[in-house]
């Protein structure tokens, strides 16, 4: 084990990766030598030279169809995408595509090798475009898989096996927490599974879920609520398609309240979908109507950012509320 | 860092290119004698039958196919017509194992790689042989064994696809290339930038062909861009560009097999574009007597690829009135009888709705297919091609 923040842990996975599979190539804007704005890709270009760490030219259309590419040949791109503010000119590509590659050839060809990393989120004075959580525009698209970590263990171990994974993999990074996240990394080459939720706490009065930087505010929720003698089950999504159902509805069966929360804005957001599969799965044992904790339907304000976020004050009224109902 | 190594001056100097005009590129004529200073390829006789038999196969098809789709037989067609030495010439100037990517007006380089009418028919016909599974509308082909990457609707993404696919073979070193096939309309698309671009500053082994052939659906090329077609694009990006007559076998084979040697020993990427015309409706939804008239046809009629590359073969005394005869009458016939045996074959099994969306059926869905296959139990006459295949207890 070693301490690492979340950006050292996704460098790591990087790193291993790339040494494992010499397939496997990483580029992007300002990856190369420079090892990208975050430093994500520190020092691959010069550990695994100029063809396989490269920059591209600033046109993200022109990545991820590159990546495409790449991958329908046989590679296992891992194409960064700036912000994930600066992913919708690749909306083509990667709903058109990347998504429908496999179904559409009857399985003659697939872009399974593909990884797609995007830094997301608020919470950093970002303004509109360097906050914003686009997960719920991609969750409607069959074909993708969508993975979000909440800490280095997480984002090292997801982040390989969705380099791994034989279907194209939107892996958003919670940016806030690039730096601030630190945490006991295993050294060398683990996965953690995709398509399965954690339960990080158990509890009985109510189930609190959410994903990525989220994770956080809801531990500091769940901790005033706690105090409150509420107790809480917590459970991290971590993919967010295809989603854990199972998991969830046991969880929900169980309290008989929920509360949802992520960054995104409420309407269209993936907790409606959840709130919709839940309400269905789990109609007789609701105590209370589920409840979602999210950004306003607004675009992401700079000045006003604290109180368009979903933080961990109203993360926790909403769990009074919920048990109080 | 600047790669620009320009000149100063000192009063302010527009330019908009017009003072270079790309030439065209044509060694055959119409009548099947070659231009003066031209010389053919090194085509041998068993290949320029090959080339031929492409030809005319894809002709014969797309008469046939589309009579089809007007008798009901077919929701949709979509014909080469006119571009067959444009799309034939090209591909045959490649290596059989180099990777096509193309946009859906190309059937022809799948007859030339040896598609069978079988298989050409079991994807229009979305039946249980139909490697798409039935999954797309007609003329979406996919061959992974003649190395032809499946069709998609969306235009021009399949553009930067190529620069990828062609940045993974030069990775792999196994000396192949990819060509990428596109009309002037879809060198609209932004994609078209993202992948020439990339092309250019990454040196993939790839071969952009542009068929130029006057018009996008209605939108005639003047209505498309202001330049002298798409040819001078290729400067911008510093790659290496031919303007050919696309209407011409000899010319299109000839400099396409002088870009994959640029492409393929240099990784120097290619642009080539291919002046053509759209001999044909758009597809079979659109009727182009509302934006073209009949005398514009005409005029490329009289210069069908063909033809052209009929009168050279006879020229060489490689091909006869009655060899071609006996072609024509033998290709229409099999274009029958196999269109009467793939219109029978059964459509695909109802698990293929939910099979390779992933690489395995999520929960999820499964369950969604579970209910599905519930509902049509109870219904059976309302989904006649499912119904018999859920009752049979699959």
């Amino acid at each position: 084990m070693a301490k690492m923040n979340m950006l050292q842990a996704i460098n790591d996975a990087l790193d291993i990766a790339m040494a494992t599979n010499d397939r496997v190539l990483c580029f992007g804007e300002d990856v190369g030598v420079f090892g990208g704005v975050f430093r994500a890709t520190s020092n691959l270009q010069q550990k695994y030279g100029k063809d396989r760490c490269f920059n591209t030219p600033l046109v993200e259309q022109g990545i991820i169809g590159f990546a495409n590419g790449l991958a329908a040949q046989g590679s296992f791109p891992v194409a960064e995408i700036q912000f994930a503010d600066y992913i919708f000119p690749a909306f083509d590509q990667i709903v058109n595509e990347s998504a429908k590659f496999r179904y559409r050839s009857g399985n003659l060809f697939d872009v399974g090798g593909l990884t797609i990393r995007a830094p997301y989120g608020g919470g950093i004075a970002g303004g509109l475009y360097h906050s914003q959580s686009p997960e719920a525009y991609f969750a409607h698209t069959p074909g993708l898989k969508i993975v979000v970590p909440r800490n280095p263990h997480q984002a090292k171990g997801l982040l390989l096996a969705s380099i791994n994974d034989p279907n194209p993999t939107l892996f958003f990074e919670p940016k806030r927490l690039y730096r601030a996240s630190t945490g006991e990394v295993p050294e060398g080459e683990y996965e953690l599974p995709i398509g399965e939720a954690e339960v990080l706490k158990e509890g009985t009065d109510v189930t609190v879920l959410g994903w990525g930087a989220q994770m956080e505010v809801i531990d500091k929720a769940v901790e005033m609520a706690e105090k409150e003698g509420f107790s809480c089950e917590v459970i991290d999504l971590r993919t967010i398609l295809p989603w854990d159902v199972e998991t969830v509805a046991e969880s929900v069966l169980k309290t008989g309240r929920l509360v949802i929360t992520h960054e995104a804005p409420l309407t269209g957001g993936f907790a409606g979908e959840i709130a919709a599969t839940i309400q269905e799965r789990c109609f007789l044992y609701l105590e209370s109507p589920i409840a979602r904790v999210t950004g306003i339907d607004t675009p992401f304000p700079l000045v006003l950012e604290k109180e368009h976020f979903p933080n961990h004050l109203k993360v926790y009224e909403a769990i009074r509320e919920s048990v109080e109902f | 860092m600047t790669t620009t190594k320009s000149k100063t001056v000192y009063n302010p100097v527009f330019t908009d290119g017009a003072e270079y005009r790309i030439p065209t590129f044509k060694l055959l004529k119409q009548d099947g004698s070659l231009y003066k200073g031209g010389k053919a390829p090194d085509i041998d006789k068993e290949k320029a039958l090959r080339i031929y038999h492409a030809m005319v196969t894809t002709r014969v098809l797309d008469e046939r196919m589309l009579g089809a789709q007007r008798q009901g037989r077919l929701s949709f067609y979509m014909q080469c017509t006119g571009e067959e030495a444009s799309i034939i010439g090209s591909t045959a100037a490649l290596d059989d194992a180099d990777m096509i990517m193309a946009q859906y007006r190309e059937q022809g380089a799948l007859a030339y790689r040896g598609f069978t009418i079988d298989e050409f028919m079991n994807q229009l016909f979305g039946n249980e042989l139909d490697y798409g599974k039935g999954r797309q509308m007609p003329v979406h082909y996919g061959s992974s064994k003649l190395n032809y990457m499946t069709i998609s609707s969306p235009l021009a993404t399949q553009i930067p696809q190529a620069t990828g696919y062609a940045y993974g073979q030069k990775m792999a070193g196994d000396g192949h290339c990819t060509i990428v096939y596109f009309g002037e309309g879809a060198a609209s698309e932004g994609d078209f930038h993202a992948g020439l671009n990339m092309a250019a500053v990454h040196r993939v082994p790839a071969i952009f062909f542009c068929r130029n052939n006057g018009y996008a659906i209605s939108t005639p090329a003047v209505e498309q861009f202001a330049a002298d077609g798409i040819a001078p694009r290729g400067f911008g990006y510093k790659m290496d560009t031919i303007r050919v007559d696309g209407n011409d076998l000899l010319a299109v084979y000839q400099a396409t097999e002088a870009a994959r040697k640029l492409a393929v020993e240099e990784n120097r990427p290619v642009l080539i574009e291919a002046m053509t015309y759209r001999l044909a409706a758009h597809s079979s939804s659109d009727d182009p007597s509302g934006y073209r008239s009949k005398d514009e046809e005409a005029v490329w009629r009289e210069k069908d690829p063909i033809l052209r590359m009929q009168n050279w073969l006879i020229k060489k005394k490689w091909w006869s009135e009655s060899k071609e005869k006996e072609l024509q009458e033998r290709l229409r016939r099999e274009v029958l009888e196999t269109m009467k045996r793939a219109q029978k074959l059964p459509p695909p099994p109802l698990e293929t709705l939910v099979t390779d969306v992933y690489d395995e059926v999520p929960p999820l869905l499964n369950a969604q297919f579970e209910k599905l296959k519930a509902h049509i139990r109870k219904y059976p006459d309302e989904y006649p091609k499912s119904a018999a295949h859920v009752q049979g207890g699959a």
